[in-house]
């Protein structure tokens, strides 16, 4: 066990050490700035921290603007992932049926717009959208896109957009692991393309599916470059629109220790969500 | 036959509507980067004429003394620095975790997995905290450091180095004489190529969308990722008109560097990006 300690060392050192620095340091670092206040003397004193136990987290938990952004990334959540992830799934069974012909252009036009960074996705996305910008007003005359009711869904496409292509291969590289056997199989059995793909194909790739789930549902929590640009293109995105957005404007107040109190209880909430699906799941896979 | 035939017809016509889907944006882009003297409403969104591509994108180069390459520079630097870098380190990680039993090897292993399910953005700002402490915001450092570290890399690394290395081969090695440092950059990287190369696009892929970090770190103009430089002319079409058309073109440009990767790497992610799914 001990021999070969100092290569051990050599390759888990580096890696660990930035680990240490730029992950673990900062969480310990934004629980502790949580707990602190600022305190001044007088209207106009200096302004000194103290120890404040969990005044900031009394603000947060009475905070409105707060919890209605965390409803909202709710609200898009539960529409968009089942979205995305129910085309993902569908577009990667397609894939693979042995229907589609041309299967490497489809696979490479449909990941495409993974290449595409978040940030430009929703500029590019926000022109088509506007009004007065877009080339395509047939649509967005009959339509504001960007209106208080439909801007959330407006960048949802966005969203939905970029991601399908990567979930899509995830999920077809997976699908293309499974032992071919099986399939011989269901045919003898007399089982055609529709009941193989959802009684072997799907069952078979689920480990997949979970995957992609848990990092949709981190990414809809840490939703930010979308309603950033949004706020550009329109007035119905507030500065306190999404989680990430609060977290960003609490600290350019500069009130860091709120701040730091919203991005605990957005990390606690990521935390709980993705270990409580994963739990739910793997139960479901014991029965 | 007919009949037959029709769930194949049924299928390409889906696939050929997804296509549209997806390209259709992208192809717009395109156009409407070339549309002249920066009209980009003007005449047909999807057929060019009058096309100016070069014109655009010589006075995008032009623009504030060219500094749109410079945010195109600094996108490569933070990116395939820090990718390259990230994916040696966390390779090596990955395949000490898979290739030998010592102790506390599990924890390290469930730590760097409870990183992968850590929020991003929830770490800039103690980030940035920390790194003003040290007066280092507001440096290319404040955003290269962080974005080193790459926890799914690990877990990639321990998954393909399990599979993709025999412990015979090593056995042999140290037989040979060979030390365990020397195996791994001689016999065990070339054996996990493959892998480093799917590890490399995703940590590619993370880096170059990163908004959030350099977002909060960085003030100073001429160190913005190609992303914020976007994302700041955008913010300020309304003063200042003539950037309505260059953030266009600058959008298009600075996806062509990751779709060429994305072409030229292809074999790589086709057959790599499964892997983290298979238990």
């Amino acid at each position: 066990m001990k021999r070969h300690a100092s290569a051990i060392f050599f390759f888990v050192t580096p890696f660990g050490v930035l680990f240490a620095l730029f992950y673990l340091i900062p969480i310990f670092y934004a629980v502790w700035q949580s707990l602190y206040t600022v305190k001044r003397t007088g209207t106009f004193g200096p302004a000194t921290d103290v120890f404040g136990g969990f005044v900031q987290y009394r603000e947060v938990f009475t905070n409105g603007p707060f919890w209605e952004s965390i409803e909202r990334v709710f609200l898009f959540g539960i529409v968009q992932v089942p979205v995305m992830l129910g085309l993902a799934l569908f577009l990667a069974l397609l894939l693979d049926s042995g229907l589609v012909k041309g299967k490497g252009f489809f696979r490479l036009a449909f990941f495409l717009p993974y290449a595409v960074p978040g940030v430009v996705a929703a500029i590019m996305w926000g022109y088509l959208y506007s009004p007065n910008l877009s080339p395509f007003t047939a649509v967005t005359a009959s339509a504001d896109l960007l209106s208080p009711s439909f801007v959330l869904w407006a960048m949802a496409n966005v969203v939905t957009w970029v991601y399908i292509g990567y979930n899509m291969l995830i999920i077809y590289s997976a699908l293309l692991a499974v032992p071919t056997e099986i399939y011989e199989a269901a045919k003898i059995d007399g089982a055609g393309v529709f009941r193989t793909a959802w009684s072997i194909k799907i069952p078979m790739v689920l480990p997949a599916i979970v995957l992609t789930t848990v990092f949709s549902i981190i990414g809809t929590l840490q939703l930010l470059a979308e309603p950033q640009v949004f706020r550009s293109f329109s007035s119905a995105v507030s500065s306190t629109y999404t989680p990430n957005l609060t977290v960003l404007s609490t600290s350019a107040v500069p009130n860091f220790h709120l701040a730091a109190a919203f991005s605990v209880v957005l990390a606690l909430a990521t935390f709980i969500l993705s270990f409580a699906f994963l739990k739910f799941t793997q139960r479901k896979g014991v029965q | 036959m007919a009949a037959f035939k029709l769930p194949k017809y049924g299928a390409m016509l889906v696939m050929a509507v997804f296509t549209l889907y997806f390209l259709t944006p992208l192809w717009w882009l395109f156009v409407a980067s070339g549309k002249k003297d920066g009209q980009v409403t003007e005449g047909s969104p999807l057929l060019p004429d009058h096309f100016s591509l070069g014109e655009n994108l010589s006075q995008l180069f032009r623009y504030n003394d060219g500094i749109f390459l410079r945010w195109m520079a600094n996108s490569i630097a933070y990116t395939v620095g820090a990718a390259l870098l990230g994916t040696l380190l966390a390779g090596m990680c990955g395949y000490a975790l898979a290739k030998y039993v010592f102790r506390g090897r599990e924890l390290i292993f469930n730590i760097v997995l409870g990183g992968v399910l850590v929020p991003a953005t929830a770490l800039a700002l103690p980030l940035f905290l920390m790194f003003s402490k040290v007066e280092l915001a507001n440096t290319f450092w404040a955003v290269f450091l962080p974005s080193l570290v790459n926890p799914f890399g690990v877990y990639l690394g321990r998954i393909y180095a399990a599979a993709s290395v025999p412990d015979e081969l090593l056995e042999a090695a140290r037989i040979d004489g060979s030390g365990e440092v020397r195996t791994f950059f001689t016999l065990s990287t070339r054996l996990m190529a493959p892998a480093f190369v799917t590890i490399f696009l995703f940590h590619f892929v993370a880096v170059w969308n990163n908004f959030m970090l350099p977002l909060i770190m960085l003030g100073n103009e001429r160190l913005f990722p190609v992303t914020l430089g976007l994302y700041s002319w955008n913010t300020q079409v309304n003063q200042h008109p003539e950037l309505r058309a260059l953030v266009l073109v600058g959008a298009f440009v600075s996806i062509v560097p990751m779709v060429i990767a994305f072409l030229s790497l292809q074999r790589f992610w086709r057959s790599g990006l499964g892997a983290g799914s298979i238990k």
